[in-house]
């Protein structure tokens, strides 16, 4: 027998607004709310609902809300109810628990614990609707040699470079965990707005092509969707080696979610299980992964960067500086709170560091070591706001990686419900009725709409320091002082506590 | 002229555009006052097939059945190319619901007369107010 485990979330409808127009019946996948038609009512029934917001969002009269369900057991800090409802479904189920989107636990927000410094006085403000203020970052490595040819003429060492309107790129969602739809939004954003977005794992639809210059496609462990000229067409090749949200573990794409175009665009059979292992199977040292990235290289004719993707571990600072030699171009970080389309929650909500920290170590480990200007560094992991952004550069990124914040802007509302496969709002789901939802005219506008108003937040933050660009903000850890944080936390953020002055 | 299209491919057969039609022509500024408990009568309707909707008003033709096939005049074509219904001429034969190729016509909920959509020209919002609350941008208001 299976324990009835009652639902997180219940929803209210006020029956003085409800015009029974069946709005939120026609709109849930999760079949929560019907019509009965003996009462003339519409009920619902919650123990099915994930808190989606879909209904709350299209109900025209404002009559519906989600609330926390006060349904407990004997209240007991230890064994609270999310503790024993998990053992429950796992008791009826025999499985491993799977959980959706970012760590959501409340370990502690770095970004929010810095502070950010502002020009008095001795260096004035820079106002960025009057003088010039550069957002725009070149991504890749930094060094050149001086070589002349034979009339002596300086000749072009510089690494390819990938170049960004703003230090913000969308991180790598691949097309099977989210829809066709979600993937143009944002293909079509990233054109518009001058940066790049990330085809994660997926391949590249045959459709989406042509915005190669906008893209960076992934080789990872599965190696889906590889081809020369998959790598041909992008403007750079991510290696991902790990991600924040399930360091150690692969990926597993079950084979429902396979259909023909998945199917096509992965380069594997329609409804057969894809599965990333958890290691690279021939990866398996630096000089390994050195091998890798020459041949991404090579097979490119070195005309682009080669990124190498890790999740934030214990020795991201060493791993990082193993990366640093193997030839990559530029070394993107995810913290424990990125975002996942499916991830053991154990592994979700305890394995891997903060993406504050593991920036921060890597950063002054580079710089320790002399090879900072190898490689560009890539942050993501929950960059919320542009104020992470700022921290993030001032910490020592050159650019960010936003993944939840925008399918934030596509209309996710964290439900993390993306493994069910029946995302209400048409971004984590492949069921074509659902897909439909997420029209891309609206999703890629509300995409390039808050990329925007970071870029104008960024700037206005960065004037009030009296620094005119990115550059000058890049690892500038004067700028932030701690509130609220340990010694053994300032030290490893390489900040000072606010009120101590230079 | 500006006409409502409807993209079939982004309509989601959600219904609010017929909520919000009979809202727009109840002369009420409160939808739940307008609508709770009552029966709806829009001028838009949403076609319901397996996977496909579409939601289906006045198209304003070119040449228009309904006008030609008016016996009092009621209906008419403006100069901007909307087709009008004059509900004090309209004597409710109902020939026009029966010529329309679209059933975008119907008998006005009183029984008396006929009714269309006639762009929420005839009501306090001024705009098509289907279009305007569309969640996915399915129902257009544009130059074609």
């Amino acid at each position: 027998m299976e324990l009835f485990v009652h639902g997180d979330y219940e929803v209210v409808r006020n029956p003085d607004l409800c015009i029974a127009c069946r709005v939120c019946e026609r709109q849930c996948a999760n079949e929560v709310h019907w019509y009965d038609e003996t009462a003339g009512k519409m009920k619902a029934y919650s123990d099915k609902c994930v808190n989606c917001h879909r209904c709350v969002c299209l109900c025209p009269t404002h009559a519906l809300k989600i609330v926390k369900t006060d349904d407990t057991y004997k209240i007991n800090a230890n064994w609270n109810n999310a503790t024993i409802n998990e053992v429950y479904k796992q008791a009826n189920s025999g499985g491993v628990l799977l959980s959706s989107m970012g760590n959501p636990k409340p370990y502690p927000v770095f970004w929010d614990k810095m502070l950010v410094n502002a020009s008095q006085v001795t260096n004035p403000p820079i106002d960025p609707l009057r003088e010039p203020m550069e957002t725009k970052v070149w991504l890749g490595k930094r060094t050149v040699k001086i070589e002349r040819d034979e009339k002596g003429r300086l000749k072009n060492t510089l690494a390819p470079q990938l170049e960004l309107s703003v230090p913000v790129m969308f991180s790598a969602m691949s097309y099977g965990s989210i829809s066709y739809n979600a993937h143009e939004s944002l293909a079509r954003a990233a054109e518009e707005l001058g940066i790049y977005y990330n085809t994660g794992e997926g391949g590249l639809h045959k459709d989406f092509y042509k915005y190669g210059k906008n893209t960076i496609v992934q080789v990872a462990s599965g190696r889906f969707g590889g081809f020369k000229g998959y790598l041909e067409t992008a403007a750079a090749i991510e290696i991902k080696m790990g991600q924040g949200a399930k360091p150690g573990i692969g990926g597993h794409l079950p084979g429902a979610k396979i259909n023909e175009d998945v199917s096509q665009t992965r380069m594997i059979p329609r409804g057969v299980d894809a599965i990333s292992p958890a290691p690279h199977h021939d990866i398996y040292s630096i000089e390994d992964l050195r091998q890798l990235v020459y041949s991404l290289k090579e097979a490119t004719e070195y005309k682009k960067p080669v990124i190498v993707k890790i999740a934030a571990v214990h020795n991201a600072a060493a791993i990082a500086s193993g990366i640093a030699r193997s030839g990559a171009d530029i070394i993107a970080i995810d913290g424990f709170r990125g975002g996942t389309g499916a991830a053991p929650t154990r592994i979700r909500d305890n394995v891997g560091i903060p993406i504050e920290l593991a920036l921060a170590s890597v950063d002054a480990r580079l710089r320790e070591e002399g090879i900072r200007d190898d490689v560009s560094i890539v942050v993501g992991g929950s960059i919320r706001s542009s104020a992470d952004v700022v921290k993030a550069i001032a910490l020592g990124a050159d650019a960010c990686y936003i993944g939840t914040a925008a399918l934030l802007a596509l209309g996710c509302p964290l439900c993390r419900s993306c493994h069910e496969g029946k995302c209400n709002w048409g971004i984590a789901t492949q069921r074509p009725d659902l897909v439909k939802r997420l029209n891309p005219d609206i999703g890629y506008k509300r995409l390039v709409n808050l990329v925007t108003a970071w870029n104008h937040e960024i700037q206005e933050m960065m004037g009030g320091m009296g620094i005119n660009s990115v550059e000058a903000l890049r690892g500038n850890r004067l700028m932030l002082r701690g509130i609220g944080l340990t010694d053994t936390e300032l030290s490893v953020l390489g900040i000072r506590y606010a009120g101590q002055s230079l | 002229m500006k006409r409502i299209y409807v993209n079939e491919k982004w309509c989601l057969g959600c219904h609010l555009c017929e909520y919000e039609c009979a809202f727009a022509n109840s002369g009420l500024t409160d939808m739940v006052r307008a609508l709770k408990g009552k029966t709806i009568h829009p001028r838009i309707r949403v076609e319901d097939g397996e996977e496909i909707h579409f939601a289906v008003s006045c198209r304003h033709c070119k040449d228009a059945l309904c006008v030609q096939s008016c016996i009092s005049g009621a209906l008419t074509k403006d100069e901007s190319g909307m087709v009008r219904i004059d509900r004090e001429k309209c004597v409710g034969c109902l020939t026009c619901v029966l010529v329309c190729p679209y059933g975008a016509i119907m008998p006005a909920p009183d029984g008396h007369a006929a009714q269309k959509c006639m762009l929420c020209t005839d009501n306090l919002c001024g705009e098509p107010n289907c279009v305007k609350h569309c969640p996915n941008n399915a129902i257009v208001y544009e130059e074609r």
